[in-house]
């Protein structure tokens, strides 16, 4: 029952993250078009090193963890492949870049390393996945289209542990489940709950959001025969292609960005709301919020002011540091939080920090430690305020009012 | 602050927080470009349905969300001509000045007499409830605002008359 551990890496959004396998190294990009290599001191994350080739903003980062490759996507249309090799004159490593053939046009969006780390999928708003291998002779990286039935940018994509299909999220409200099947790479896959005979762009699944919500985050569950997808329509649904069964979970809080499986029966999800949700159950039982991994009422009562209703998290922020916020934000921003100010509407907030751990959306969560198969202990997150936090996923908190509900409750009361 | 304005007040904020919840999103018409969906308007599946949030038949709020930015515009209370024209000129005033209000629009939507766009670097930059409060104190503070001119312009006007006539009172 730790406490999450709080890194504050940059006072800019953290598009993305990911860490080396030991976690002693980490690749952030801090909506730059560079990518800032990270190294871990104790209990501080020290700037080491650039990574500079694209001429846009950085959209995705992938770290292969045995093959210690880093893959980068950005809005420029290009992806890299970075690979650490000694310098011909001094000897030391620097990380190489390699251009992907990707034959896309528009912005790359999302980027992953497929389980054996021999391909990786770049999504990208050409409407299009590109699926790259590695050609030898070219010393490249090619790439095969996934196209056909993709209506809008795909904003997420997600491996199946058998390196041969591919999940999909897209903006066009539709998750779907590709086979990304590559002759000269891949071994024939067994067949499994989505098919048998998988040539390349096979549909394996398509299944639309509930209310018609841009899909924002998919994930395979580690066996790979689960697949959830959280989308705009705050809604996360967990489809069981065996079935046929699709549950779903409707929250009362802000959209959910971003998932990540812990272990068969339970999946963290974070969003706009700023903390990370956890869910769990299973193809009888259904599937149910369990609690939240941070703990705004605690967070609150070391602050001090609480407000007057119980349980649900307020707007209203944390108060260590709220004089020095308060100068730093007129400073910055031109915000004045004095408690006097004209500001305070109806639920107008005094306030100007959150009494969650982040302070603004959580774009960003990823498996850090795990015990055996699939059994993920602890998950980081990045978010939008510039922290990174790694989070114990046993340490879960129930919720009772969450999010917009919580807080429409909250205005009625005053 | 009546009662009246209490619950459109309440509604406006929930919805804005609602609508805030944006990402970045690069163009899928144009090759590496990044524009505010709201305004482009070519991809049809990013756009969310327009929402208007009336007070009477003077005074309501558009908001128009998108997967990038969100575009909200207010009609104000006019009673009058000098209330059209005060409001009229007061708009012109801010807007001229657009920049420095960060999330001004430049001209309004068709039908209301000030828009704000507000895009995802704003919200990445600021805070969002500090957004959010920034719109319902403008929302408040407008109307008062321009009562007042009013008074001040009508009181104004009384003593000019005054003070002209008392010449022919002799």
């Amino acid at each position: 029952m730790a406490a999450p551990e709080v890194f504050n890496l940059a006072q800019v959004p953290i598009t993305s993250h990911s860490f080396n396998a030991d976690r002693t190294r980490v690749a952030v990009s801090l909506t730059s078009n560079d990518v800032q290599i990270f190294d871990r001191h104790g209990n501080d994350w020290k700037p080491t090193e650039v990574l500079s080739e694209h001429d846009k903003q950085i959209t995705s980062i992938d770290w292969a963890p045995n093959s210690n490759r880093i893959v980068t996507s950005a809005q420029d249309r290009n992806a890299y492949v970075w690979q650490q090799t000694p310098d011909p004159q001094t000897g030391h490593l620097i990380w190489k870049p390699t251009l992907v053939l990707l034959r896309i046009n528009r912005a790359a969006t999302y980027v992953k390393w497929s389980p054996n780390e021999d391909k990786f999928a770049v999504a990208s708003g050409a409407r299009a996945i590109a699926i790259c291998s590695f050609d030898p002779e070219g010393d490249w990286w090619v790439s095969r289209l996934l196209k056909k039935p993709i209506r809008s940018t795909v904003l997420s994509v997600d491996w199946h542990p058998n390196n041969v299909l591919l999940a999909a999220g897209s903006a066009d409200m539709k998750a779907r489940v590709f086979s990304a099947y590559i002759k000269d790479v891949d071994k024939r896959p067994a067949p499994s709950v989505w098919g048998e005979k998988l040539p390349f762009n096979t549909i394996c699944g398509e299944y639309a959001s509930p209310s018609g919500g841009w899909v924002h985050s998919v994930g395979f569950s580690p066996s790979g025969d689960v697949l959830a997808f959280a989308s705009h329509d705050s809604t996360i649904n967990i489809v069981y292609p065996g079935g046929p069964a699709i549950h779903t979970i409707r929250m009362t809080t802000l959209p959910l960005v971003t998932l990540a499986w812990t272990s068969e029966e339970s999946i963290v999800a974070a969003g706009h709301d700023c903390q990370p949700f956890v869910f769990s159950g299973n193809a009888q039982s259904g599937w149910q919020l369990v609690g939240s991994l941070d703990d705004p009422n605690a967070n609150k009562a070391s602050g001090g002011s609480r407000s007057g209703f119980g349980g649900a998290p307020s707007p209203v922020g944390r108060l260590q540091s709220s004089a020095f916020n308060t100068f730093r934000n007129a400073d910055s921003r031109g915000i004045s939080s004095s408690p006097g100010s004209p500001i305070s509407g109806p639920g107008g907030s005094g306030e100007s920090e959150l009494f969650t751990i982040h302070q603004n959306t959580i774009t960003n969560i990823r498996a850090y430690e795990s015990v055996g198969a699939g059994q993920v202990t602890k998950v980081s997150t990045s978010g939008v305020d510039g922290k990174l936090v790694v989070w114990d996923v046993s340490n879960v908190t129930p919720v009772s009012a969450g999010g917009l509900a919580g807080k429409m409750g909250n205005l009625s009361l005053r | 602050m009546s009662n009246v304005l209490r619950p459109y007040l309440a509604a406006v904020r929930s919805t804005l927080t609602a609508a805030l919840t944006l990402e970045d999103f690069s163009s899928q018409i144009v090759e590496r470009h990044n524009k505010p969906e709201v305004e482009v308007g070519g991809s049809k599946e990013v756009l969310l349905n327009p929402l208007t949030i009336s007070r009477n038949e003077n005074e309501r709020v558009l908001i128009e969300p998108s997967i990038n930015s969100i575009r909200l515009s207010i009609k104000i209370k006019q009673a009058d001509e000098i209330e059209r024209i005060l409001c009229h000129k007061f708009t012109r005033f801010m807007m001229q000045r657009a920049e420095s209000f960060i999330v001004l629009r430049r001209k309004p939507v068709k039908g209301y007499d000030i828009s704000f766009l507000i895009t995802n670097h704003h919200t990445d930059s600021m805070l969002k409830h500090k957004i959010v409060d920034f719109i319902i104190q403008f929302m408040e503070e407008v109307d008062k605002e321009i009562s007042e001119m009013k008074l001040s312009l009508n009181a104004r006007a009384r003593v000019v008359a005054e003070s002209y006539l008392s010449a022919f009172n002799s």
